[in-house]
């Protein structure tokens, strides 16, 4: 088939090493494995972003959807994204003294793009 | 606010929604009493009752009560129009559901962005905010007028989790499924993508205080053997469960989408209760929302009320906050109005059934149920460490690990398998530079704030005087995209049976969308099943039925019967003008027809007059076995059939009676009504008529005619105990002057 593996059921043997314990035990067995899973999960998410965490973080800025996904591209196409997208627009709305819908708006026609490459490609801050 | 008498007006929902703003956020449970009184019984295992409500039809013999169990009550919505999806909500509100859930279009999983207008869906709606904003509009008044929070919700999944989370945050939805390996295992999303997204999802979800549902009963309905699947759902569960504390959510709002796994004729009790049992002592922190066993549903809507049924007694067992419904109809199409009333009612109906069961019963701590407890639990920590072993989720999910049909530890080598590096939306995860920065509330992991400014570390939108969470002004609202597919178009083409503001005089049946015209007929032929499947198909033709589908087909036996179930459309609609309906007659209530009737003793003779042996009318009248009139506590005096007329009056002087009932049916020649005039008259000639009501009934008797003989009141072929009595009391209070 999709060659997986295929194995009996070797419960008896498997099971050896748990046999002894409580139920209670088990369940903190049950919660450590889980938690030693979850947990390089966590910290994949914690150190990265994507598209769609950049666009929800534009739409809490007070962008619309449409308006969101633009602004994404932009910086996907630039190598921003690393920065945040929200960010991008933060800091031009500051460098140009914007508001920040404005200043949104304006990456949205293709305005400032250059200035945040040298800004987050320059190692400023 | 609504009005009871009127239907709920769609267009006013619609009306000015850009300016709409939900009033509350986050989840609510219901409300428990210390005591739980609905008529005469005192419950243990109920909330408090709504202010408007709809009881199950057996209601009626008990005060109508309404016992509103102490689970959160789940319906599904699924029409695809959620303009109509409305009308439903509302109808299932008064049947006892307070948490709506709202089917998502097929499809929106893989669509990178928010969906906004209102595009007509497929088995669900397209979820945007206009849709998801008037919906929750629509439950803001309804909850007002059924007395009851009702939780909304929606589904954070797919490409788009976290646009959708803060949409549906900014909207004040109340619930949303959540849950990275439904993306993964199922919509062969990016397994990276899927659980950095994840993250900040169920961030924005704690913000907005929603209760998440998980979604491995997917598991449960996807396995090839459900019921082997139980290691792997304790493991799903536990996954999503701790990823999400992890990311912020409390425990208390993060549920498990449960199922007992399989289902009759399989011995389904011993194999589900100890998964039940299992479950709920592993994640006894957590909350349990039972879904009912769909994996082996049928377009039985009989067998799927047992399945809901007999799912809900393992709730009682053990435990569910959120009893989930689904309707009987699932396995056939996607519900219909009166199928979510249905399933809403079977779980009101079985929950107030078992009230109090484990006041009286306990599971056994040893034995069969208990071992297999512990098995199960055995073999779901064995899958972790084997995960583990293979180098943690992603690896186990490339290696095929999930959904696999065998009972794990055995593998049968078909499980689910996904690539790190495939699947929609692979290689859209970027790292985060040293500056990276995000100035909004609610969001997961590296922020860099201090860069701008020290003080707004623990609150980054204040660099940008507040984000839409904390000034909702901030949204913007987009109205439609498309000028073809969307509700003011779909509605225009209903418009006839909308009318102005919901009222038309145009009337057609329904299931779903209004003016949709669909009905159910259902038959019996004495035909084998094939024949009959093609026989019924003509029959319902004939009945002017168009596109017309068999829903539902069974065998009596293999020759001398089938029983067919179908669907079709009917093409006409009715004025409501022309159809005339008589006035509804008054009855009154069993209590006070009662009272008064103890007050002011009732004493009758009754008999079938003339040359007429006909009894079945009367006696349902009278005898207390068929709810007649002696329930009341009345004397009555029966002389039986083909009484003479004189015999009738004389007996009432003899026994000092005060009511006088003649049945006469025979009609040939107004016989009947000949009768009743002789009755009278011979009561006027013995100087007694003022001593007594004096009442005619039969299958052909018109009250009109029956008074113009000279009758107090006449009683036709749908008259029954009840409203003779409350004529009673009626002619009663008259005579004594009241």
């Amino acid at each position: 088939m999709k060659g997986f593996l295929k194995r009996d059921d070797d419960f008896a043997e498997r099971r050896q090493h748990l046999a002894d314990l409580t139920d209670e035990q088990l369940k903190e067995k049950f919660w450590s494995l889980v938690e030693e899973i979850v947990d390089p999960l966590m910290e994949l998410a914690e150190k990265n972003t994507s598209p769609a965490i950049e666009r929800s973080v534009l739409l809490r800025m007070g962008f619309s959807s449409l308006e969101a996904k633009p602004l994404v591209d932009g910086a996907a196409d630039r190598g921003l994204v690393g920065h945040g997208v929200g960010h991008v627009v933060y800091r031009i709305a500051k460098e140009k003294n914007l508001d920040i819908r404005t200043a949104g708006l304006e990456l949205i026609e293709g305005k400032h793009w250059d200035d945040a490459v040298a800004i987050f490609k320059g190692g400023a801050k | 606010m609504l009005d009871i008498n009127k239907k709920i007006d769609v267009k006013e929902i619609l009306k000015d929604l850009e300016n709409y703003r939900p009033k509350r956020r986050g989840w609510t449970w219901r409300e428990k009493s210390d005591k739980q009184v609905y008529g005469p019984f005192e419950y243990t295992d109920m909330s408090t009752p709504l202010k408007n409500y709809i009881g199950i039809p057996a209601a009626q013999y008990f005060g109508n009560i309404d016992p509103q169990p102490n689970n959160t009550i789940t319906t599904e919505i699924a029409s695809g129009r959620f303009e109509d999806d409305i009308r439903r909500m509302r109808m299932a509100a008064w049947h006892g559901a307070d948490h709506i859930m709202v089917i998502r279009t097929a499809g929106q999983s893989h669509f990178d962005g928010l969906i906004e207008g209102t595009p007509q869906g497929i088995g669900g709606v397209p979820i945007s905010r206009k849709q998801v904003r008037a919906h929750r509009k629509a439950l803001d008044l309804i909850e007002d007028e059924v007395g009851r929070p009702i939780n909304y919700h929606s589904y954070v999944s797919g490409v788009a989790g976290p646009d959708v989370a803060v949409m549906l945050a900014e909207e004040g939805v109340n619930g949303a499924h959540q849950d990275p390996q439904y993306n993964v295992l199922y919509r062969n999303i990016n397994m990276v993508r899927s659980f950095v997204d994840a993250a900040e999802s169920k961030k924005v979800m704690a913000w907005a205080e929603m209760v998440q549902i998980d979604g491995a009963h997917n598991a449960n309905a996807t396995a090839r053997e459900a019921w082997k699947v139980m290691p792997e759902l304790m493991v799903q569960h536990g996954i999503n469960a701790l990823y999400s504390f992890k990311a912020g959510m409390p425990k208390a709002n993060i549920a498990l989408s449960t199922v007992p796994p399989t289902s009759a004729p399989a011995p389904n009790m011993k194999l589900d209760l100890p998964y039940a049992v299992a479950l709920r002592e592993i994640f006894s922190e957590y909350k349990m929302r039972a879904q009912m066993n769909t994996k082996y549903i049928t377009s039985s809507s009989r067998e799927a009320t047992v399945t809901h049924v007999m799912n809900m007694l393992i709730s009682r067992l053990t435990s569910a906050d959120i009893q989930s419904t689904i309707t009987p109809d699932e396995g056939r199409n996607v519900p219909w109005h009166m199928f979510n009333i249905e399933a809403c009612d079977t779980a009101k109906q079985t929950l107030a059934g078992f009230d109090g069961l484990m006041d009286m019963i306990e599971l056994r701590n040893e034995g069969f149920l208990r071992d297999q407890a512990r098995e199960l639990k055995e073999r779901a920590v064995l899958y972790l460490e084997e995960i583990i072993k293979a180098g943690g989720y992603f690896n186990a999910v490339e290696q095929g690990f999930f959904v696999d049909s065998a009972l794990y530890p055995e593998r049968n080598g078909d499980g689910i398998g996904r690539k790190i590096d495939g699947g929609v939306g692979a290689g859209t995860v970027y790292e985060r530079a040293a500056d990276y920065f995000a100035p909004v509330t609610a969001h997961y992991g590296y922020n860099n704030v201090a860069q701008y400014d020290e003080n707004a570390v623990s609150n980054p939108s204040t660099l940008i005087d507040g984000c839409t969470f904390e000034n909702a002004d901030k949204i913007i609202y987009i109205d439609e995209l498309d000028e073809n597919d969307n509700v003011n178009q779909r509605m225009a083409e209903s418009e006839k049976y909308r009318g102005e503001h919901g009222e038309s005089p145009f009337v057609k049946p329904e299931v779903q969308w209004l003016g949709d015209g669909v009905v159910q007929v259902e038959i019996l032929l004495p035909l084998y099943l094939r024949g009959a499947q093609y026989a019924a198909i003509e029959f319902a033709k004939k009945m002017n039925l168009k596109d017309v589908e068999v829903i539902h087909i069974e065998q009596m036996h293999p020759t001398e019967g089938t029983r067919v179930q179908l669907k079709g459309v009917l093409d006409f609609d009715l004025d409501m003008r022309t159809v005339e309906i008589p006035p509804e007659p008054e009855v009154m209530s069993d209590d006070e027809i009662r009272e008064e009737f103890d007050k002011y003793p009732v004493k009758i003779v009754a008999g079938t007059v003339g040359e007429d042996e006909h009894s079945v009318g009367l006696r349902e009248v009278i005898d207390i076995k068929h709810g007649g009139i002696e329930k009341y506590g009345c004397d009555v005096e029966y002389l039986g059939t083909s009484v003479p007329i004189e015999k009738l009056v004389d007996a009432a002087i003899e026994i000092d009676a005060n009511v006088i009932l003649a049945s006469t049916i025979i009609s040939h020649d107004d016989v009947h009504y000949k009768n009743m005039k002789r009755i009278h008259e011979y009561a006027v000639e013995k100087g007694v008529r003022d001593r007594f009501i004096i009442c005619a009934g039969g299958t052909q008797v018109t009250p009109e005619v029956a008074r113009a003989n000279g009758m107090d009141e006449g009683f036709g072929r749908y008259d029954r105990g009840v409203n003779v009595a409350t004529f009673l009391v009626h002619k009663g209070r008259e005579k004594r002057g009241q």
